[in-house]
């Protein structure tokens, strides 16, 4: 059914029909209208969950670590400070692969405090064994839960989901989002059936010490379940259009991407300013297109590099930076297209909330075509 | 539900030291707390020596997770296994760095939410599974890598922290404190504690040999003189009010005291006096605050005085 609603609160009924048993989350800005609409269904039982009102995100990240052990499908949602907090039960949840789904209402990190959106504290999050997918609007937000839980419990995986989307650019803009029956869902998505739980008639051990001769090896194994990972994606992304009409099997999504000669690549809500920047460059006369990404974890390398056999270079417009280094998607990119001889250019865009506009994509296709890159793009005059 | 005491649930073989306070304590809860049980432990000694993969030494569901966050976690199970329908009690056990330091905040959470599970610290009073630091829980004067006595020094310079007093203060149920020098006295406790609905707090006092300095062979000795000398008092508290006291012929604090070498700062080169007594008057404070000494209801009789024979009379 076809809803004009706000970003979290679709993202709340998607996680709604996900039916959760356990959910444990901390307000942050701009996560908070998920986390209380998700209170207010438990409270008039529209939904039938645990909601563990926790003292902070470390311990809501916790507390679903081990709703998942002892064998319940469980729900967070953070962002920015939140994120950082929960930091170490991360990589634990993935290295003791626990599946779940967290969404991350994208935000810039402290310090200077910052309310408002980029995607910093999701990518400083990039090396801790979850997967991650980030959004382009409302609508791809909430269907992304019904993806992620299928393949976070799918036992050739087992691991924990991030589902990305832009704070207040999303999470607090309405937009109209079709929101598949509850059928549908249930048909898609099984109960939590655990590959291994706390059980008293089954006694097992979770979370053990392990000497040099065998650390390597499982985290190993975590890779190796994040490589598998791929393949499930693919499945449940078109089982997923078999049943909602949306395909979200493909890791990246090309826009006038055929001919294109400069190919910019983002993550997020920032594409769809992107497309109308192509839209209009395109109506110049300008072979200019996009490669978003949407599948961030496991990284679409190949992919990638199979997108843009065409292009003669690439823009990466990276909402995050890496500190005395690059922007984490460049890199990466620069990595996947490594041999091709397809020169990236890496700019730092749109950190803590500054806009960026259709123009401001225009410049910086100029710049990519004049060669000039691996800068701030936007940096008020006088600073550079 | 009557449990059987007579199972072996925490099983032999871990790679505890010799004469461990701390792995007696973990047997002896596990009994008490029997086969219906799941165990979340935070990070330290018992969950390095009872968990070296691929080896167990838990005969129940058991998981670690972080140093700071088993409160959490055991949060998160309780609810779990509540919406399942689920008969399983839940267990936390920390350490003491674990609970009074560095895992604080969430065990303040469980608490105030009331989740129903019991939280044990088993407490060393140290950081011994990194090499004996202090922590909240190290008692004044004790010497540790971190506070280490020295010419301007004697040793910790701050009292243990009253952590019973702070879960009483979150509305609590039961509180408790317990030594494994009295096995009995602990396994009721972690039986009622398990009993009780809600969030149950038991603190096992448990000697360390390697970090206290004794042989490994006095851990029982010693963990009954902190209890005889009034330094660590035995107490059951109900809904806020203390209900049972070990009551002791109390002894001075030294006879505790000089049987470890984190003390030994305290008698050479030369006696501390001032340490010692400040020490002791702690221990009056809480023997006057529980009212632990058994006092005789009438002085006892001397013993008839036989005339002294003069050698040569």
């Amino acid at each position: 059914m076809m809803r004009f609603i706000e970003g979290s609160i679709a993202v709340a009924e998607a996680v709604r029909m996900c039916r959760p048993q356990v959910i444990s989350a901390y307000p942050i800005t701009p996560q908070t209208h998920i986390v209380e609409a998700l209170a207010e269904m438990v409270a008039n039982c529209t939904l039938d969950a645990e909601y563990i009102t926790v003292e902070s995100e470390f311990s809501a990240l916790s507390a679903c670590l081990g709703a998942v052990a002892a064998g319940s499908r469980a729900y967070s949602a953070t962002t920015s400070q939140g994120l950082f907090l929960m930091f170490e039960p991360c990589f634990n949840l993935a290295g003791m692969r626990l599946p779940m789904v967290m969404t991350i209402a994208n935000r810039a990190v402290s310090a200077p405090l910052s309310i408002w959106n980029d995607q910093q504290d999701s990518i400083s999050l990039r090396d801790s064994g979850w997967m991650q997918f980030y959004a382009e609007d409302n609508q791809e937000a909430a269907d992304l839960h019904y993806l992620a839980y299928k393949v976070s419990e799918d036992h050739k995986v087992l691991l924990p989901a991030m589902v990305c989307f832009d704070g207040f650019i999303l999470t607090h803009t309405y937009e109209p989002v079709d929101m598949p029956a509850q059928e549908q869902v249930d048909a898609y998505l099984p109960r939590f059936v655990p590959f291994e739980k706390l059980d008293a008639h089954d006694p097992i051990s979770f979370g053990m010490f392990a000497f040099p001769e065998y650390y390597m090896e499982f985290r190993y194994a975590v890779d190796q379940a994040m490589q598998r990972a791929r393949e499930k994606i693919r499945d449940a992304g078109k089982d997923l259009a078999g049943k909602i009409g949306r395909d979200y099997s493909a890791f990246v999504e090309g826009y006038q991407l055929e001919d294109a000669e400069t190919v910019l690549i983002a993550m997020g809500s920032l594409c769809g300013t992107i497309k109308d920047a192509i839209d209009e460059m395109r109506g110049a006369g300008r072979k200019v297109g996009l490669l978003r990404i949407r599948t961030y974890r496991p990284f679409p390398g190949e992919e990638i590099l199979a997108a843009l056999s065409g292009a003669k270079r690439v823009a990466v417009l990276d909402k995050n930076i890496s500190l005395g280094s690059k922007g984490a998607v460049g890199l990466e990119v620069k990595d996947a297209l490594y041999g091709s001889g397809i020169p990236v250019l890496d700019y730092i865009v749109g950190l803590g909330g500054r806009d960026l506009r259709k123009r401001d994509i225009a410049r910086i296709a100029d710049l990519a075509e004049k060669g000039e890159g691996d800068l701030f793009y936007g940096l008020r005059e006088g600073v550079a | 539900m009557v449990v059987d005491k007579s199972l072996e649930l925490f099983d032999c073989g871990h790679r505890a030291c010799g004469g461990c306070g701390p792995a007696l304590a973990a047997r002896l809860i596990l009994k008490a707390a029997g086969k219906n049980t799941i165990v979340a432990t935070a990070t330290g000694c018992l969950e390095v020596f009872s968990s070296p993969y691929p080896e167990t030494a838990w005969k129940v569901p058991w998981i670690h997770s972080l140093f700071e966050n088993a409160a959490a976690v055991g949060s998160g199970i309780e609810a779990a296994l509540k919406r399942q329908g689920r008969s399983e009690k839940v267990l936390v056990i920390g350490g003491d760095g674990a609970s009074f330091d560095i895992g604080m905040l969430c065990i303040s959470g469980a608490f105030e939410r009331g989740h129903d599970l019991t939280y044990i610290c088993y407490d060393n009073e140290a950081y011994m599974n990194t090499g004996i630091q202090r922590s909240g829980a190290t008692p004044l004067d004790a010497h540790t890598t971190t506070s280490p006595a020295g010419r301007c020094s004697t040793g910790n310079s701050r009292p243990k922290k009253d952590m019973p007093a702070i879960l009483a203060a979150h509305g609590a149920p039961y509180v408790a404190t317990t030594s494994i020098a009295y096995p009995n006295d602990l396994m009721q406790k972690v039986e009622r504690a398990m009993e009780v609905k809600g969030p149950c707090y038991v603190q096992v006092h448990a000697p360390c040999a390697t970090g206290w300095g004794f042989e490994s062979d006095r851990t029982m000795v010693v963990g009954k003189l902190a209890v005889e000398t009034g330094l660590f008092v035995l107490f059951e508290q109900t809904d806020g009010t203390v209900t049972k006291v070990k009551k002791v012929m109390r002894k001075p604090v030294e006879e505790y005291l000089k049987v470890q070498k984190r003390f030994a700062h305290l008698f050479k080169p030369r006696r501390n006096e001032v340490e010692i007594a400040r020490i002791q008057a702690m221990a009056d404070a809480n023997a006057a605050k529980y009212g632990i000494d058994i006092k005789l209801k009438k002085p006892m009789e001397k013993p008839a005085e036989k005339p002294v024979e003069k050698p040569g009379g």
